[in-house]
């Protein structure tokens, strides 16, 4: 499903591209569904608005896919892609993204430049961070009278807690949760994780729900598996669960204990159709007011320190979006940050490992 | 046409008795080499005629697929981005240890690497056979980026231990070569120890070898469960009345003509554990509302799914040979004796085979490559190998991976093509 839905992406876009009109504009390829929508609110809409450039949103799966396909084939159609960390990495150092100057950026509200007013990790050579993610744990609580769970220790309590678990179908945000709900501090999840004897535990640990998991692969479907009462429980994006709860008023309730934070980064593919419009864009939805609006739609943290003062409520007017973002300090303690470098050197070996372990009965 | 290459012409000239010796044309030429030219002219025209067609499956199907199954044994990440080390590995034999112009070559081509940005695909190309070292590239290309002083060895060393790994050099010695049969090891589970030679994986990480074996044996069984459903249907169709016949073709035609997708999203709503059969056990009291049985998101969902959505290609086939049979040998071979069994075994069913052969080669080479359905249904447990194909080609990015499991695949079935062609005779083949 997410081949044809990536084929029909990108002819779609093709489409569009093929018949756009000369004027100015730019392609920003994206996630789709709810954070969507927040970026065209918060960024496209204004910017538009205050340059004339349109903007063209495009949806993936994963917008590293797309961006890897036009570079290898020397046709890139995208201006401005939104990627994980470790492809923002990964792609920078193949050589396929343009290096960005982070003196070009505008500074905060009070002069602060740029440089210092991204959080720590939130600026890279050919990358800009916009949000933070984290992914957690929900469950239904009408599924559990009495005491409800509370730890990622809870996730893997079969006895206490009984019910089918969501987890998504990648190694990343799997064993990083077996080895906390183990008791492993947060951080110290990378060290165990690099060695045999770590790995081991937390498949170990995995093992003892394996027979009662449902895997999921996009980020709309944890959301579904927990509506249709097929999982209890899973893991998943806080802004969907956030969506869902206070969107669509559904019972669930987020575990914010053993959270995983991602940043999101915005990167400009080299030869891209329109490098100046892409540039523009950037420097525009990066600014302190444009992170802080996302908010306004969608429960993901600004990168910017200067933002966290303007968010307010939510778009309803009466939600307040502190508690529901991934960076309250509340939420830190046992988040564990995404190691774009592990990842990088890692991924491939435990996939392979991960995919073994899954396809054995 | 021109007189002098009309064959007729040279059969009423010999007829006419003048030439004696060979036949010879009109004008004198021999008719052989005159029929060999107009023949020609003729293939030539035919073939102009399919040359669009030519060209069309060249270029959109051909050289695409080649240029894929090209990226399974030639992965030049390495030896074009660092030109200096790998010459270095080509003028001296395995089992050199790295002198100080090797390190020399080394470090020269990080910086360069470092500074055209290409160190990350470097690095990715040994982290293929060196689980772990891309960071060594990358983290070692940030600190060379300026230049780097002799002594090398000692400066890389510095920077890093792991630079005297022997593996790692085994690794960059055989990615030194574009050409490698690394991706195809792997695919196999294998992997190269350190000293070069081939062995398998630990069994933790082997998962492909398993999951070859379990995509053709679901294709089997998939195959055998349509020809279960589908014979009596089929069998059906062709004998009851063209009116009723006409009916249940449609029943058949209608889910063909439904996208793939649909079908599956539905198995998905009646199979899943709120979903409609388990409500209805539960409703019958046939389960316990806490017993709901687990039908989807694993083996038996993919079975399932599988062998609805690919039913049709074994029916029509089936369908239309099915039509052609006479009614009168079965009866012939009745009122000579045959029970029914007999008559069905020995008299009708051969003459359905040339049917059950096309019927049973579409649907499990179809089943071999399936992809959306087990990915929506299978869970881990109703994975296939191109689930795996697809997971490379998105999420590792890792094509080189992918194309050597595809043509690993690719081959299995020509395998299989080949077998049954000699096996069953592909001219026996009824498609319809």
């Amino acid at each position: 499903m997410k081949f044809v839905k990536q084929t029909m992406v990108l002819s779609t876009a093709l489409g569009v591209l093929g018949t756009a009109a000369a004027a100015q504009e730019v392609n920003v390829v994206s996630w789709g569904g709810a954070y969507e929508i927040s970026q065209v609110e918060a960024y496209n809409k204004p910017f538009t608005e205050a340059t004339g450039i349109r903007v063209n949103m495009i949806a993936a799966d994963n917008p590293a896919t797309p961006l890897k396909a036009q570079v290898e084939a020397r046709n890139v159609t995208g201006d401005v892609f939104d990627v994980e960390v470790s492809d923002a990495i990964r792609l920078c150092d193949e050589g396929a993204l343009v290096e960005i100057d982070p003196a070009i950026l505008p500074p905060a509200p009070d002069g602060t430049p740029a440089v210092e007013d991204f959080i720590d990790g939130a600026l890279m050579d050919c990358a800009v961070a916009n949000i933070f993610w984290g992914t957690v744990i929900a469950y239904d609580t009408t599924k559990f009278e009495g005491e409800a769970p509370s730890t990622a220790a809870d996730f893997f309590d079969l006895e206490k807690f009984p019910g089918k678990r969501g987890l998504p179908k990648n190694p990343k945000r799997t064993l990083y949760l077996a080895l906390i709900a183990d008791g492993v501090p947060a951080d110290e999840i990378y060290d165990k994780l690099g060695s045999e004897e770590g790995v081991a535990q937390a498949f170990a640990k995995l093992d003892t729900i394996k027979r009662d998991v449902v895997w999921w692969e996009a980020g709309a479907q944890p959301v579904q598996l927990l509506a249709d009462g097929e999982v209890v429980m899973a893991t998943g994006y806080n802004g969907r669960f956030f969506d869902a709860i206070v969107g669509e008023g559904k019972p669930f309730e987020i575990i914010w204990d053993g959270q995983y934070m991602d940043l999101d980064m915005f990167v400009i593919p080299k030869d891209s159709p329109n490098p100046e419009a892409a540039i523009e864009y950037l420097k525009f939805a990066t600014d302190t007011q444009r992170l802080a609006d996302q908010a306004r739609y969608i429960a993901y943290g600004p990168a910017r320190k200067s933002s966290a003062a303007l968010v307010g409520l939510y778009q309803d007017g009466e939600t307040e979006m502190a508690p529901h973002m991934p960076t309250n300090p509340d939420y830190l303690t046992t988040a564990v940050m995404d190691d774009p470098e592990f990842w990088a050197d890692h991924d491939a070996e435990l996939t392979e490992r991960f995919n073994s372990w899954l396809a054995a009965n | 046409m021109s007189d002098a290459l009309d064959p007729h012409a040279a059969v009423a000239t010999t007829a006419g008795g003048v030439a004696t010796g060979r036949l010879t044309t009109a004008d004198g030429r021999p008719l052989s080499r005159a029929l060999a030219r107009s023949q020609m002219r003729a293939r030539r025209r035919a073939f102009l005629l399919v040359l669009p067609l030519l060209a069309f499956i060249l270029i959109t199907f051909v050289v695409p697929i080649g240029q894929m199954l090209q990226r399974s044994f030639h992965n030049d990440g390495f030896s074009r981005n660092m030109p200096q080390i790998s010459a270095w590995f080509a003028e001296n034999p395995r089992g050199t240890d790295p002198d100080e112009a090797a390190w020399a070559a080394l470090a020269a081509d990080l910086t360069a690497a470092a500074e055209a940005r290409t160190i990350g695909v470097v690095g990715t190309r040994i982290n293929y056979d060196v689980p772990g070292t891309r960071s060594l590239f990358t983290a070692t290309g940030r600190q060379v980026r300026g230049g780097i002083e002799p002594p090398f060895r000692e400066a890389l060393l510095e920077i890093n231990e792991a630079w005297s790994s022997p593996r790692l050099w085994n690794a960059m010695r055989v990615a030194s070569s574009p050409y490698t049969v690394n991706f195809y090891l792997a695919s196999m589970d294998r992997t190269r120890a350190e000293d070069g030679s081939i062995q398998k994986v630990p069994p933790q990480q082997q998962v492909y070898g398993m999951l070859f074996m379990r995509t053709f044996w679901l294709s089997l069984l998939i195959t055998g469960l349509t020809f279960l459903l589908g014979f009596p249907i089929a069998h059906l169709l062709a004998t009851l009345p063209m009116r009723k016949s006409n009916l249940l073709m449609i029943l058949v035609l209608l889910p063909f003509w439904t996208s793939l997708l649909v079908r599956t999203t539905s198995w998905m709503v009646l199979l899943q554990q709120q979903g409609v059969i388990n409500d209805i056990l539960v409703w019958m009291g046939v389960i316990g509302g806490s017993q709901r049985l687990q039908m989807i998101y694993n083996q038996t969902g993919t079975i399932i799914a599988m062998t609805h959505i690919l039913l049709p290609f074994m029916i029509l086939p089936l369908y239309s040979v099915m039509r052609t049979i006479n009614p009168s040998y079965v009866r012939a071979a009745r009122s000579l004796g045959a029970t029914s069994w007999t008559a069905f075994r020995r008299v009708y069913f051969p003459q359905t085979l040339p049917g059950l052969g096309a019927g049973a080669l579409l649907v499990f080479i179809l089943a071999v490559g399936y992809y959306i359905t087990p990915a929506l249904v299978g869970g881990s447990s109703g994975q296939l190998i191109s689930n795996m194909i697809a997971m490379h080609m998105t999420d590792t990015l890792n094509w080189s991976m992918a194309a050597a499991l595809a043509a690993l695949l690719l081959a299995a079935v020509l395998i299989l093509y080949w077998v049954y062609d000699r096996m069953v005779g592909i001219d026996n083949l009824k498609l319809g």
